[in-house]
């Protein structure tokens, strides 16, 4: 569904993203992992054209986006901000339908219908939230109101920039759940993108792990536990492991005593 | 007393208001419509945000009086027009620079994700940029709507009448009555208008249509007003049984506009007074025959506009201006009204006979220790030059005053000579003695009645004119500016008593 084929860009000398090949099949989530500046963003907006690349080819449900009119190829995919994604200026229900007045949806009552529907998908009340600007939203919610948004105009292909960041763990956990049963019930086919190793995990059919802009290796979470590519990525499933032991142990102390 | 001259000029409150919005508006309106578009390319084009700048940040710091005055010579024209153009320059920098603010203090995530969804460059300033930005936009307008009302008052003296005509006439005349109605009607006009703005920025940013309505309402509610002084004025312009008569900004300027407006209104003219006008403005207006007359003094036109400085005696410059008038511009000079406002300089009378000086010649060999004071054009005109080199004076400071400081400052030593207009009331009034020109070194100034070229053609206009022509007398000329700036007569009293004066000089 999304083809990257040796793609890089490079700004202003330095090789952000070096000749990166990726596939992500249609259904599937695929999650790309990576530090900061390990050029899995630059990746993530060079696939709508927010970054045009530099050398290699892009293609979404088999066209070459190079060729496409970067307005109308945005607009037929959903995404997700990390953080300041909503308008201010603007309410909950006109927020959710940019993308249809974009498209020039006629119909009023359908579009006002079909924000509803994405409201409720996304577990907020119509009634009560359409109405509200976002500053009258607590951090999950918005970021409820963004998912709602990128969805309203029915994409086959989401992308989602570090969309749980900036929450706490309890409502993380809980969006990561409700965003993998909407990605399996709407049959979407999603990348996205984080440096939490664990969401990476829980979420992705498969991982990617990116470092100074190449790919480093890219195979089911089970499989990059067993068997990780190079000692980078052995590294990276450190922290998960100390951590995981710790948990045991402190367990069995509270046993003990 | 209070009351009656509150009365006599809220009368003239219609006329002056209804200019003076109307300017504000319409600058407003073309300022705001030329400053939003072009800040907004500057936004785009990287480059052009610099220069754009930089004009209208130089626009700002030329004083606003020599904006406004430098619009007459570059558009040809005096009123509106220059007016106009004056203050949509002044108006522009606020709006410009706010809007370039506002535009790129949008935090780019913003900007971002409005790409990210699809936007075109058009929809993310509509919906995106302008909605963010209009509070910093909106606080430019504002800023703009409260100088321009202000400055608005400045456009008095390039001969569109506003607010300002209260202030200038007001300040001149010690008639601190207008001034004070100009300044508090300036003053609400600029609360009401930022009200407005304020009221139409909520509802838009709250999309409340009523509160839209009312705003929009009232703006309309201070356009109609403004517009029926033009009406009325386009009305009273049709045929040529209308004159309109210009005056400088001074006592003696706004009795004999006066006086003249009486007689041409007895005769069945409708007569239009355009006044506190700038002295060249005044001149240029009346060869483009958009005045059709005033009275000038014979001096001011020698040296200023005949760049002449010799001195052939008082009969021989009216004859050579007149005929000068008549060959460079097609203006007719119909005489002298009699008296003569001259330079001259003047002391206290005390002061004067300690020192024993009765004249110019005296003081000269006194100067080194002596200060003087002129009004703001005294110490740039030919006739101080002339003063300096023949009398050989060598003042040991000099100081320029507004002339309605300058007569208390002689009058308190803080200086000890001042220039003087020999027909100034407060001549006397201030204990003063003029210094004689015992060399003839300056030249005269005989006030004279000119006509423009398209009202020369006017033989009933020139009747009745005509009595006024030789009949008011130095001694007469200095008690009727008296009146006025003593006495706190209006200039109405002062047109009164001196039309007397002519009338009881006829019988015998």
């Amino acid at each position: 569904m999304i083809r990257l084929e040796g793609v890089t860009k490079i700004f202003e000398g330095f090789r952000a993203v070096d000749r990166f090949s990726l596939v992500v099949d249609q259904g599937e989530l695929m999650v790309l992992v990576g530090e900061s500046g390990s050029g899995k963003t630059t990746t993530l907006k060079m696939i709508n054209r927010l970054i045009d690349p530099s050398g290699g080819r892009i293609f979404v449900a088999g066209r070459d986006t190079g060729d496409q009119d970067p307005v109308l190829l945005r607009r037929s995919i959903g995404y997700v901000f990390q953080k300041i994604g909503l308008f201010p200026h603007m309410t909950v229900a006109r927020n959710v339908s940019i993308v249809p007045a974009l498209l020039g949806w006629k119909d009023k009552a359908a579009v006002n219908r079909r924000v509803d529907e994405l409201l409720e998908v996304v577990g907020l009340e119509p009634e009560r939230y359409r109405h509200r600007y976002p500053n009258e939203l607590s951090g999950g919610q918005r970021q409820r109101v963004g998912v709602a948004r990128a969805l309203v105009a029915k994409p086959a292909v989401v992308l989602m920039d570090e969309p749980f960041g900036a929450l706490d763990a309890i409502t993380r956990s809980r969006l990561q759940k409700e965003y993998l049963r909407l990605h399996k019930s709407l049959g979407l086919t999603t990348l996205m993108v984080t440096h939490d190793i664990m969401e990476a995990f829980f979420l992705g059919d498969r991982v990617a792990v990116m470092k100074d802009g190449r790919l480093l290796q890219c195979d089911a979470p089970g499989k990059l536990l067993r068997r990780p590519a190079d000692g980078y990525v052995e590294s990276l499933l450190e922290t998960p492991r100390t951590q995981l032991i710790r948990l045991e142990a402190i367990a069995s102390e509270d046993d003990k005593s | 007393m209070i009351t009656s001259r509150l009365a006599e000029q809220l009368a003239l409150l219609p006329e002056y208001l209804g200019n003076h919005m109307i300017l504000t508006l319409c600058a407003l309106a073309i300022g705001i419509s030329i400053s939003i578009p072009v800040a907004l390319l500057a936004t785009r084009v990287g480059w052009l945000e610099w220069p754009v700048l930089a004009f209208a940040g130089v626009m700002q710091t030329v004083p606003a009086l020599a904006l406004l005055a430098l619009m007459v010579p570059l558009l040809g024209r005096i009123g509106f027009a220059p007016a106009l153009a004056g203050l949509v320059l002044y108006s522009m920098f606020p709006v410009l620079r706010n809007t370039v603010t506002g535009i790129k203090g949008v935090d780019p995530a913003y900007v971002e994700a409005a790409r990210a969804l699809g936007m075109t460059d058009g929809q993310l300033l509509w919906r995106v940029q302008l909605p963010l930005a209009a509070p910093v936009i909106v606080a430019g307008i504002r800023i703009a709507s409260v100088w321009v009302v202000g400055i608005a008052t400045l456009s008095t003296p390039v001969g569109s009448p506003s607010l300002g005509n209260y202030i200038f006439s007001g300040l001149q005349t010690q008639n601190f009555t207008a001034v004070l109605v100009g300044v508090v009607a300036a003053a609400a006009l600029a609360m009401v208008l930022d009200l407005l703005i304020r009221l139409i920025e909520i509802a838009v940013s709250r999309r409340n249509l009523a509160l839209g309505m009312t705003g929009a309402l009232g703006l309309a509610l201070l356009a109609i007003p403004a517009l029926v002084p033009i009406l009325a004025t386009a009305e009273g312009r049709v045929g040529e049984r209308s004159v309109v008569i210009g005056a400088k900004t001074f006592t003696e300027q706004y009795i004999i506009a006066e006086l003249l407006r009486r007689r041409a209104d007895d005769s069945g003219y409708r007569v239009s007074n355009l006044q506190s006008l700038g002295s060249t403005v005044v001149f240029d207006a009346l060869k483009a025959s958009r005045l059709d007359c005033y009275v000038d003094y014979s001096g001011t036109i020698w040296a200023n506009y005949m760049k002449r400085r010799d001195q052939p005696g008082r009969q021989s410059v009216l004859k050579i201006m007149s005929a000068w008038l008549l060959k460079e511009h097609g203006i007719v000079c119909l005489g002298s009204l009699g008296f003569e406002n001259a330079y001259a300089l003047a002391m206290r009378k005390d002061r004067a006979s300690s020192l024993g000086v009765r004249t110019i010649s005296d003081l000269a060999s006194r100067t080194p220790t002596l200060s003087i004071g002129g009004d703001y054009e005294f110490f740039a005109r030919p006739e101080w030059e002339a003063l300096r080199e023949q009398y050989q004076l060598k003042f040991a400071a000099r100081r320029s005053f507004d002339p309605t400081l300058m007569y208390p400052a002689v009058q308190r030593g803080v200086v000890d000579v001042i220039s003087a207009f020999t027909t100034d009331g407060r001549i006397p009034a201030f204990g003063l003695v003029l210094l004689r020109d015992d060399r003839q070194i300056l030249p005269p100034y005989d006030a004279v009645l000119l006509l423009s070229p398209a009202a020369a053609r006017n033989t009933r206009l020139k009747r009745a004119f005509q009595p006024v022509i030789g009949r008011i007398s130095d001694e007469e000329m200095r008690q009727a500016n008296m009146l006025v700036d003593l006495k706190k007569s209006s200039i109405s009293q002062a047109a009164d008593w001196l039309s007397g004066q002519i009338e009881a000089g006829k019988k015998p």
